[in-house]
C-alpha cells in the first residue's frame, strides 16, 4: 500500500472543514483558524502525492471498495497530483489573504462568515474534480464547484454583482447541462462513465458517433474554460465579485475546465483529427482576448481578457498531441494558476491603496507605495513572457513544440502565440505607466486619495475616525508569498519540465492510466494513425 | 418492450421549450427555461437505460436481462437534486434583482457600454509627443542673450529664438519656410 490511497482525503477535509466551519459561523475567529489549519493540511497531503508520483507512476483509489468500472474511482497520477499542489497553495494564499481583508475590515455581522464554509467546498469540488477517474464524478466536482463559486461571486448581493452573478449562473448551468448530455449519450452508447473503461470501449464505436461525443465534451468543457467563441461570460462575471474571489477564480476554475479538455484530448479521444479545430480555436481565443484586454481601463477586466487570451497557449499545447506540446502545456498550466492569482491580489491590494482599479483614477502608485510597485511589476513581467520567468519558459516550450511539429497551422499558431505575448507587454505596460509611473496630476479623473498629502494617506488609520488599515501585512504577506512561489516556478523549471514532460508522455500512453484503473492485464488498444495536425487539406 | 416513444417526445419538446425561455430577457422565463432542459436531461439519461425492466432487486430464479439498469436512475437521482439547489439559488438572485432594481430582467452592464463607447483616440497614448519631452523645459531667462548664433535648417538663428522654438506649442515665434526665423 501506498500513500496514494490518501486521496480521498483532499476531497474530505475541506468537506468536513466546511461543516465544520459553518457550525462555528459566529466564532470569526474560530472559523479562520479551522479553515487555514485545514487548508494547510490538505496542502501537505497533496504534497505527499506529489512526492509518492514525483517520478511517475498512477495511482487508483476504489471508494468504498467497489471495483472499477462500477465502482467510483479515484485516480492519482503526476498531472493530477501537480494540478492539486499547485491549486491548494493558490488557495491557501488566497485564503490567508481574504482572512487579512476581513480582519481588516472588522466587519463582524457581514456574511463573511459564510466565506469560508463556501471556500473550503469550492477547494473540495476543485480536488475532486482533478482526483476524479469516472465521467459522472467529474460532473458532481464540477458541480461542487461551481454551485460555491455561484455564492462567491454573488457574496453581498449588491447590483453588480447580481447582475454579473445572474450570467454567470445562466452559463455555467447550460455548459453543465450540455455536460450531462454527453454523459448520457456516451452512457448511452457503450454503457459505463468509468474513464479508463471509456478509453477502451469508445474506440468501438464508429466514427460519427465518436466525433459527436468528443465534439459535446470539447462544447462543454470549452465554456468553463473560456476558449474563444465561448468565452465571453468571463470578462463580463469575474471583475465584479470582491477580489480574494476574483483572484481564486481566475486561477482555478478555467484551469479545471483546461484539465477535463486535457483528460477528454489524451483518455478519451486519443489522437483524434479534431486537433485541427482545437488549434483555430486556440489561436482566435489568445488573438481576440488579448484585443479585448487592450481596449479596457479597469485593471480587474483588463486581467480577465488576459486570462481568456492566455488560456489560447494551453489549447495550443494540447492540440498538438505531441509530448512536447502537452509537456509544455502542463507546465503552462501550472505557471498562469499561480501569476494569474497573483495579479489579481495585487490588483485588489492596488484597489485598496488607491481607491479604484480603473486606470483613468489611478496614478502615482510607484511613488506611493514602491512595494506594491515591486508586487506588481514581477508576475506581470512573468505573465507577458520576458525572458527569465516561468511566461517565457512556457511559451518557449510551446513554441519549439509547434516548430518541431511544423505544420502551416502549428507555425500560424507560433506567430500568434508571440504576437499575444507582445500585446500582453503593451497591455501590461499600459497599466503600469498609468496606475504606477505618471503623476496623480496627469490623471484624467485622479482619485482623491491619491491627490492627498503622502504623509496623511500613508497612515489612514492612526488618529482618524477610520479603523481601516489600507494595506495590511496579512495581505501584503500573502501576495507576496504567491508572487515567490511563481518566482520559484522559474527557479525550478528545470525539475518542473522534467515531471510536466513525463507527466504528458503517460497520459499520451495511457496504458498506465488504464492499467491502474482495471488491472495490469487489461489490452490497450493501439492508437490509429492519423495525419499530422494542422496539415492544410 | 420496447423505448418509449411518448418520453422522447416529450424530452424533444422540453428541450425546444427550455432553449426558448432561456434566450428571453425576463429572468424568471430564464429559470424555468434551465428548469426544463435540465428535466429534459433527465429524461434523456433515463432513456439510456434501455428497454423498462424489473426492478433490480435481485432474485435468484431471474436472468439479469430482465432487469432494468439501475446506473442511469443514481444519476438521475444526482441530477435532480443538483438542478433543485442551481434553481433555489437562481430564484434567490431572482428576488434580489427584483429588491435592487424593481425589475426581473437581465441587467445592462455599465462599463461594457462605456468601454463600447471609449473613443478610438486615446489623448494619453495617442497625441502628438511634443518637441520638449523634459518635465524641466529650458526657458528664455535661462540663456544668456549675448547674440551667438546656431545652426538652423540653411541659415543660422539666435541661441535664445532657438530655446523658444523648443518649447511645446510655442506660439511666440513662427517659423521660417525653411526652419528657423522668418
Amino acid at each position: 500500500m501506498n500513500l496514494s490511497s490518501l486521496a480521498p482525503l483532499a476531497v474530505l477535509i475541506p468537506i468536513l472543514g466546511a461543516a465544520v466551519t459553518f457550525v462555528l459561523y459566529r466564532h470569526s475567529h474560530a472559523q479562520r483558524t479551522v479553515s487555514i489549519g485545514l487548508l494547510t493540511l490538505t496542502l501537505l497531503l497533496e504534497c505527499l502525492l506529489l512526492a509518492s508520483t514525483w517520478s511517475g507512476g498512477t495511482y487508483a483509489v476504489n471508494i468504498a471498495g467497489w471495483l472499477p468500472p462500477w465502482g467510483i474511482v479515484l485516480v492519482v497520477d503526476q498531472f493530477s497530483s501537480l494540478m492539486l499542489v499547485v491549486s491548494s497553495a493558490v488557495s491557501l494564499a488566497v485564503l490567508v489573504y481574504a482572512t487579512g481583508q476581513d480582519m481588516a475590515d472588522g466587519d463582524e455581522d457581514s456574511p463573511v462568515s459564510i466565506f469560508h464554509p463556501t471556500y473550503l467546498i469550492l477547494v473540495a469540488g476543485v480536488s475532486n474534480a482533478f482526483l476524479s477517474g469516472d465521467l459522472f464524478n467529474l460532473y458532481v466536482g464540477f458541480e461542487i464547484l461551481l454551485t460555491a463559486s455561484y455564492v462567491l461571486m454573488t457574496l453581498g448581493g449588491t447590483g453588480p454583482r447580481i447582475r454579473a452573478g445572474v450570467t454567470y449562473v445562466v452559463v455555467s448551468v447550460v455548459s453543465s447541462v450540455l455536460f450531462l448530455i454527453s454523459i448520457a449519450m456516451i452512457y448511452g452508447a457503450t454503457g459505463t462513465v468509468n474513464m479508463a473503461d471509456l478509453a477502451i470501449k469508445l474506440g468501438e464505436l464508429d466514427q460519427g458517433t465518436k466525433t459527436l461525443l468528443h465534439v459535446m465534451l470539447l462544447v462543454a468543457f470549452g465554456i468553463k474554460a473560456a476558449v474563444f467563441p465561448l468565452s465571453f461570460w468571463l470578462p463580463d462575471s469575474y471583475p465584479t465579485a470582491p477580489a480574494p474571489v476574483t483572484a481564486v477564480f481566475a486561477g482555478l476554475l478555467t484551469k479545471v475546465g483546461v484539465y477535463a479538455m486535457v483528460r477528454t484530448e489524451t483518455l478519451l479521444f486519443p489522437g483524434d483529427s479534431l486537433n485541427t479545430p482545437l488549434m483555430v480555436a486556440a489561436l482566435l481565443t489568445m488573438v481576440v482576448g488579448i484585443l479585448g484586454a487592450l481596449a479596457q481601463s479597469d485593471i480587474k477586466r483588463l486581467l480577465s481578457f488576459t486570462l481568456v487570451s492566455h488560456i489560447g497557449y494551453m489549447v495550443f499545447g494540447l492540440a498538438m498531441s505531441s509530448v512536447a506540446g502537452l509537456g509544455a502545456a502542463v507546465f503552462y498550466v501550472a505557471h498562469h494558476i499561480t501569476i494569474q492569482t497573483s495579479l489579481f491580489l495585487v490588483t485588489g491590494l492596488i484597489e485598496r491603496r488607491g481607491g479604484s482599479s480603473s486606470m483613468d483614477r489611478l496614478a502615482g502608485l510607484a511613488k506611493l507605495s514602491p512595494v506594491l510597485a515591486l508586487l506588481f511589476f514581477v508576475p506581470a513581467m512573468n505573465l507577458a513572457g520576458i525572458p527569465p520567468f516561468s511566461g517565457f519558459l512556457g511559451k518557449v516550450g510551446l513554441m519549439q513544440a509547434g516548430i518541431e511539429l511544423g505544420t502551416p497551422l502549428a507555425y500560424a499558431l507560433v506567430i500568434g502565440g508571440v504576437v499575444t505575448s507582445l500585446l500582453t507587454l503593451l497591455a501590461i505596460a499600459r497599466v503600469w505607466n498609468r496606475a504606477f509611473w505618471r503623476s496623480p496630476e496627469d490623471a484624467e479623473y485622479p482619485d482623491p486619495v491619491l491627490l492627498a498629502a503622502p504623509e496623511a494617506n500613508g497612515r489612514a488609520g492612526s488618529g482618524t475616525t477610520s479603523t481601516v488599515t489600507v494595506l495590511p501585512r496579512t495581505m501584503v504577506g500573502s501576495t507576496l508569498g504567491l508572487v515567490l512561489v511563481g518566482v520559484a516556478l522559474t527557479v525550478f523549471a528545470g525539475p518542473l519540465f522534467t515531471v510536466s514532460d513525463q507527466a504528458a508522455g503517460e497520459m499520451l500512453d495511457r496504458s498506465a492510466y488504464i492499467h491502474a484503473v482495471l488491472g495490469g492485464d487489461t489490452p490497450v488498444p493501439a492508437l490509429e494513425t492519423v495525419p499530422r495536425t494542422g496539415d492544410l487539406p | 418492450m420496447s423505448i418509449n416513444l411518448t418520453l422522447l417526445c416529450v424530452m424533444g419538446a422540453l428541450y425546444a421549450c427550455g432553449i426558448y425561455l432561456l434566450l428571453e430577457r425576463s429572468l424568471t422565463r430564464v429559470l424555468l427555461g434551465l428548469m426544463m432542459m435540465a428535466n429534459a436531461t433527465n429524461l434523456l439519461l433515463l432513456t439510456t437505460g434501455g428497454y423498462a425492466g424489473l426492478a433490480p432487486l435481485y432474485d435468484k430464479s431471474r436472468a439479469a436481462g430482465d432487469y432494468n439498469d439501475p446506473l442511469p436512475q443514481a444519476l438521475i437521482l444526482t441530477s435532480i437534486v443538483i438542478s433543485f439547489a442551481v434553481t433555489s439559488f437562481m430564484l434567490g438572485i431572482i428576488y434580489r434583482t427584483w429588491v435592487l432594481g424593481r425589475r426581473d430582467e437581465i441587467q445592462i452592464d455599465l462599463e461594457d457600454r462605456k468601454v463600447a463607447r471609449t473613443p478610438s483616440f486615446d489623448a494619453e497614448d495617442d497625441a502628438e509627443i511634443p518637441l520638449e519631452t523634459s518635465e524641466f523645459p529650458l526657458l528664455p531667462r535661462d540663456v544668456p542673450d549675448n547674440g551667438e548664433t546656431i545652426k538652423a535648417g540653411s541659415g543660422r538663428m539666435a541661441v535664445r529664438d532657438a530655446v523658444l522654438e523648443e518649447k511645446p506649442g510655442s506660439k511666440n515665434v513662427t517659423p521660417g519656410p525653411d526652419g528657423g526665423l522668418k
